[in-house]
């Protein structure tokens, strides 16, 4: 066993998966000699040629467009974003295109794309280089959407996705990118890609949480442990589909939910997940479902951050609200 | 390209043989020059290079003081200061000769690398700062110096400045090669591949639009060369859209600016677009979070420091308009100055109040911002006095 980073975990998977199939194809700007501007595809190129990672040209719709096409000959694209913020010029391609085209065929076209995109804050990074869009694809029909908390998922969940016959949004919490944790690559996840995790067990109240956002929520279980408080932590994994199985016997569990997410508070995940719980589980509940988020900004200059992304503070403060009930 | 991976197809991705143009006979096409690296002037049967020695010494002085603003924001980022630093290094003829040929009406659309422009168009260099220090994203009010805000995201302002252009046109602020406006876009040449400037070049010229489009090809986008982004030279693009197309030698800065006065002309007369590509070279790293060594040779950045844009000027003002020492010593000492002002600047710009990141998201702003902003408030008070 190693201890790998999450950055090097994906980039193993990617070279397992491309080791399997040789349809595996990874594409996205400066992913060969560089290696990605976050080193995520490093030395692929070096070892599976240009024809299986390709640097493309600086086109995001580009890169989407023809992963359709090679997708529709047969191959499996990995597509990179470079950044969050750059992904809207790719954003028809993947609304109109990759989402619909199963759907619009009326099933004998598969698109077995997956799209890369390093995101989130906390980086200290200049604008369009820190969002959180994820909701932006989650309430596309057509689309997968997923993230991952740490180095175990990563390397298996990238793989998981790249299986799928169906597109699947890869959101990379980059900030996360150098976050250790022991990989035995000899055993095979218990998860399916489209399930949530109990990363902790609790009595007391469940964090519902995915990306950047599982570390912290994990910190605050541990201080909220301090003061007596026994927190149940669900890493989401997946946020289209929705794991509500898992989210729903959490909460009938606990009986008080918070949602933590970096992105924007109005009608995001945590809106959707407040409102299947309460349908769900109404009568469990001793409090409303709360949510610790981002706020309805776009992305603060770098300075601000602090202040503008949920930290363990801002969780052990939801915390105490949905206790008070 | 490199070795076939078992399983895969050979002819899967395979190079196109034979293309239009080769990628290595890219710097062989002839570009406008009037000036040679070694500092002698030199004539070109469509451009001249109307302005007198007087004129040469102000461009050698914008020249020295952006480098200079440019390596004292590379040293800031270096130790902390900013986040980020994209360096303008072996471009300054192209933005200086460009920035200068404009006159006070025209517009810029500046990609986040046209410290030079910016320079001419007289925006104070400590502006330019706060969006790599994180303070903020952008700030200048564009309309004081007609200088538009650093635009991130690759190529999108070559359509905001189409329809700025557009709106030029329509202002009837055109049809006087003197006294009209006309607008002017840069980016890189890899932003010559996103769908927007492609579209910009067809609305551009579909309408006639007052637009020049200024491509510095420094040959990289970030890792990626150049002929990972063109099989033609960019400036024979032009001819597909329906304008004229030209190439500069963008280490020259008395044709860039012969160049680009003639394509604003062109542009304010109301004879539509223009495609200049200054064929130029990016000597510093993409922005200071890139590591050039990974993917380019050395030899590279050697064959260019000999084709540096100021030295040749230095070399033109010593040996053939007897400009003496003391007019270089006295550039050095404003270029010392104007660095320790940015630094001592750059270390003062106060960061942001806490609540600022509230304002401005509407001009009338939502009944929710305004709890989520009283809220945030609340919860930060409820630290003030904790160590
Ligand atoms: C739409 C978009 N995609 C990707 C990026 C990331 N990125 C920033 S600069 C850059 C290279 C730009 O190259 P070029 O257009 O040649 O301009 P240069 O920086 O070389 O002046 C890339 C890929 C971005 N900013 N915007």
């Amino acid at each position: 066993m190693t201890k790998i980073t999450l950055g090097k975990a994906i980039n193993a998977g990617l070279r397992a998966a491309m080791e399997k199939d040789p349809k595996v194809v990874v594409m996205g700007e400066d992913i060969g000699k560089l290696g990605g501007v976050f080193r995520v595809t490093e030395g692929l190129q070096k070892d599976f040629g240009e024809d299986r990672v390709i640097d493309t040209p600086l086109a995001e719709s580009g890169i989407i467009g023809t992963a359709v096409g090679l997708a529709l000959r047969g191959y499996r694209p990995v597509c990179e974003i470079q950044f969050d913020g750059f992904v809207f010029p790719a954003y028809d391609q993947i609304i109109s295109q990759v989402a619909k085209m199963h759907y619009r065929s009326a099933g004998r076209i598969k698109m077995p794309v997956v799209i890369r995109i390093p995101y989130g804050g906390g980086i200290g990074a200049v604008e369009h280089h820190s969002e959180s869009p994820e909701t932006l694809f989650a309430h596309v029909p057509g689309l997968k959407v997923v993230s991952c908390g740490d180095p175990v998922d990563a390397y298996w969940m990238i793989q998981q996705a790249i299986l799928s016959d169906d597109p699947v949004v890869f959101f990379e919490p980059k900030r996360r990118y150098h976050e250790k944790a022991e990989l035995d690559e000899s055993v095979p996840p218990v998860q399916p890609l489209h399930q949530a995790k109990v990363v902790r067990e609790g009595t007391d109240a469940t964090l519902f949480c995915y990306g950047p956002m599982v570390k912290t929520c994990l910190q605050a279980a541990e201080a909220a442990a301090e003061d007596g408080r026994n927190l149940e932590v669900v890493d989401l994994r997946t946020i289209a589909p929705l794991d509500l199985a898992t989210i729903f016997a959490s909460v009938k569990k606990t009986r008080r939910a918070l949602v933590v997410h970096e992105a924007p508070l109005s009608l995001g995940t945590g809106a959707e997940i407040a409102a299947r719980v309460t349908e769900e589980c109404f009568y469990h509940l001793e409090a409303p479902v709360l949510r610790v988020t981002g706020y309805d900004t776009p992305y603060p200059p770098s300075r601000m951050e602090d202040d503008y992304l949920p930290d363990l503070d801002r969780v052990l403060d939801g915390v105490d609200r949905v206790m008070e009930y | 390209m490199s070795e076939s991976v078992p399983g895969t197809p050979p002819e899967v991705f395979a190079p196109v043989e034979a293309p239009v143009s080769p990628p290595q006979a890219l710097e062989e096409v002839e570009f406008v020059q009037l000036l040679t690296p070694e500092g002698e002037r030199v004539e070109h049967p469509d451009y001249s290079f109307d302005l007198d020695d007087e004129a040469i010494k102000g461009f050698y002085r914008d020249m020295v003081l952006v480098r200079r603003i440019d390596s004292e924001a590379t040293a800031l980022q270096r130790q902390g200061e900013l986040g980020l630093w994209a360096s303008l290094l072996g471009q300054e003829a192209a933005q200086i000769g460009s920035g200068r040929a404009l006159n006070d009406k025209d517009m810029v659309f500046p990609t986040y690398r046209e410290h030079g422009v910016a320079w001419c168009q007289g925006v104070d260099p400590l502006r330019l700062l706060g969006l790599f220090r994180g303070v903020d994203q952008g700030g200048w009010d564009p309309k004081d110096n007609n200088f538009h805000l650093y635009t991130i995201v690759i190529g999108a302002q070559t359509l905001h400045a189409t329809g700025y252009a557009m709106g030029q046109q329509r202002d009837h602020a055109i049809g006087d090669a003197e006294n009209g406006e006309a607008t002017i876009a840069y980016f890189g040449d890899g932003a010559s591949s996103q769908g927007d400037v492609n579209e910009a070049f067809i609305w551009s010229s579909v309408f006639n639009a007052p637009v020049v489009f200024f491509c510095q090809n420094n040959q990289w986008a970030i890792s990626e060369p150049i002929d990972r982004q063109t099989r033609i030279p960019l400036y024979q693009r032009a001819a597909g859209f329906g304008f004229p197309g030209v190439r500069v030698d963008g280490n020259d800065v008395l044709a860039t600016y012969a160049v680009t006065q003639q394509a604003m002309k062109r542009a304010r007369e109301g004879s539509g677009p223009t495609l200049i590509e200054a064929y130029t070279y990016r000597m510093g790293a993409h922005t200071t979070s890139d590591d050039p060594t990974k993917y380019r040779l050395n030899e590279d950045l050697e064959h260019w420091k000999l084709k540096d844009p100021i030295e040749r000027v230095h070399a033109y003002l010593t040996r053939h308009a007897a400009v003496d020492h003391e007019f270089f010593d006295q550039i050095e000492a404003e270029a010392d100055k104007i660095a320790a002002e940015l630094r001592a600047g750059c270390l003062a710009l106060p960061d942001p109040v806490l609540t600022d990141f509230f304002q401005n998201v509407y001009v009338e702003e939502t009944p929710q911002l305004a709890e989520q902003r009283d809220q945030y408030a609340a919860y930060a008070a409820s630290f003030e006095g904790e160590g």
